[in-house]
């Protein structure tokens, strides 16, 4: 094992250390958000997303990070999101969790599991058809929401937070 | 806004959010690594195929792209097992469960069913998230952070399937 890997597991581990603590891996707290009856999952994925844009944007005007997103593909984001979303309601587990809910002992993960292996190979083996077909199609660049609506970024970040707060807020008085 | 611990022992999800979300400060300012998971269902299972068909992994243009090697984010997703595990164990809120509550309310009890639905789910979900380009880790934490436009698409579309899916599973259907 090199380094890198090692930092991988050490991450890894102390994101899964938190997952479980929060009870988020579970089936039915991420089953629960989409059904708008725990939202759980989403507290703790936002709460995660402001402290990191936070942190990672301000490391940024030292040059200390090197951002590394995904360039717009319309076609792609949208139907692969959609289908995603669509099968995420079918299993109740992500790909990156799922392996902290067979942590906590729930072994259907285990299916599921095998399932993203198998649709990884079947993607795999359909990539070529899919790189002549739909692949590309709307392509608009690596772009960002301050680049999209021309604005500084710390005008969109303290938007943004104010917005989850605005919508944490909500989730308690509901009760979610 | 209240953040109050869960009743079952659990952290509050803001807090353990948080908390990841400094785990990803680190780990960038670091290794550079963003979080992101569905990238390593990928390298599995051409590692996988190169036991069965060797000459075919060599082929596949997806497995030239991202070939299939043990890296950082697949000992990411290892940890996040083993994290889960230990806090688990730790906090004795394992639980050996092939078929979650909710699930078992609407569908009962059977592992084999549940099994069935999640591989399928499984097989659908990493199919999109491939085509997406990323999972909720890539695109909903790490593209979310950066303010990237992609992120937010696919985690729009993410939550779209999701909701469509579990109204469809949960048609008419028990309320917690």
């Amino acid at each position: 094992m090199n380094a890198e890997m090692i930092y991988g597991l050490i991450t890894g581990m102390l994101f899964g250390f938190f997952l479980q603590k929060a009870r988020v891996v579970r089936y039915d707290k991420q089953i629960g958000a989409l059904r708008f009856q725990d939202m759980t999952i989403v507290k703790f994925m936002m709460s995660a997303i402001i402290v990191g844009m936070v942190g990672i944007h301000f490391f940024d005007i030292f040059g200390l990070v090197q951002l590394l997103y995904k360039p717009v593909v319309l076609g792609e984001n949208i139907v692969g999101g959609l289908l995603f979303g669509l099968g995420w309601g079918l299993l109740g587990y992500c790909p990156g969790t799922q392996g902290g809910a067979l942590g906590e002992g729930r072994w259907d993960a285990l299916w599921g599991i095998l399932g993203m292996i198998t649709g990884a190979g079947l993607y795999a083996e359909t990539y070529p058809l899919l790189m002549k077909k739909i692949l590309g199609v709307g392509n608009y660049g690596y772009l960002t929401i301050p680049q999209l609506i021309g604005i500084n970024r710390w005008l969109v970040i303290v938007v943004f937070i104010a917005g989850v707060l605005a919508m944490f807020r909500w989730f308690e008085n509901k009760g979610l | 806004m209240e953040l109050k611990k869960n009743n079952d022992g659990g952290w509050s999800p803001y807090i353990a959010g948080g908390l990841s979300g400094l785990v990803i400060i680190v780990s960038v300012l670091w290794t550079g690594k963003f979080f992101g998971a569905s990238t390593s269902f990928v390298r599995s299972v051409g590692m996988l195929e190169r036991f069965l068909a060797p000459e075919r992994v060599a082929q596949l243009e997806y497995y030239i792209r991202y070939l299939p090697k043990v890296d950082w984010q697949l000992m990411f997703v290892i940890g996040i097992f083993l994290g889960s595990l230990v806090s688990a164990l730790l906090s004795g809120s394992f639980k050996w469960q092939g078929v979650p509550d909710m699930w078992a309310a609407r569908f009962g009890t059977n592992p084999a069913l549940r099994g069935v639905v999640a591989f399928v789910g499984g097989v659908v979900a990493m199919y999109g998230a491939r085509l997406a380009d990323g999972c909720p880790s890539g695109h909903g934490l790490s593209g979310m952070i950066q303010l990237a436009v992609s992120g937010l698409i696919a985690m729009i579309f993410f939550f779209i399937g999701g909701i469509v899916m579990t109204r469809l599973v949960y048609f008419g259907g028990n309320r917690k």
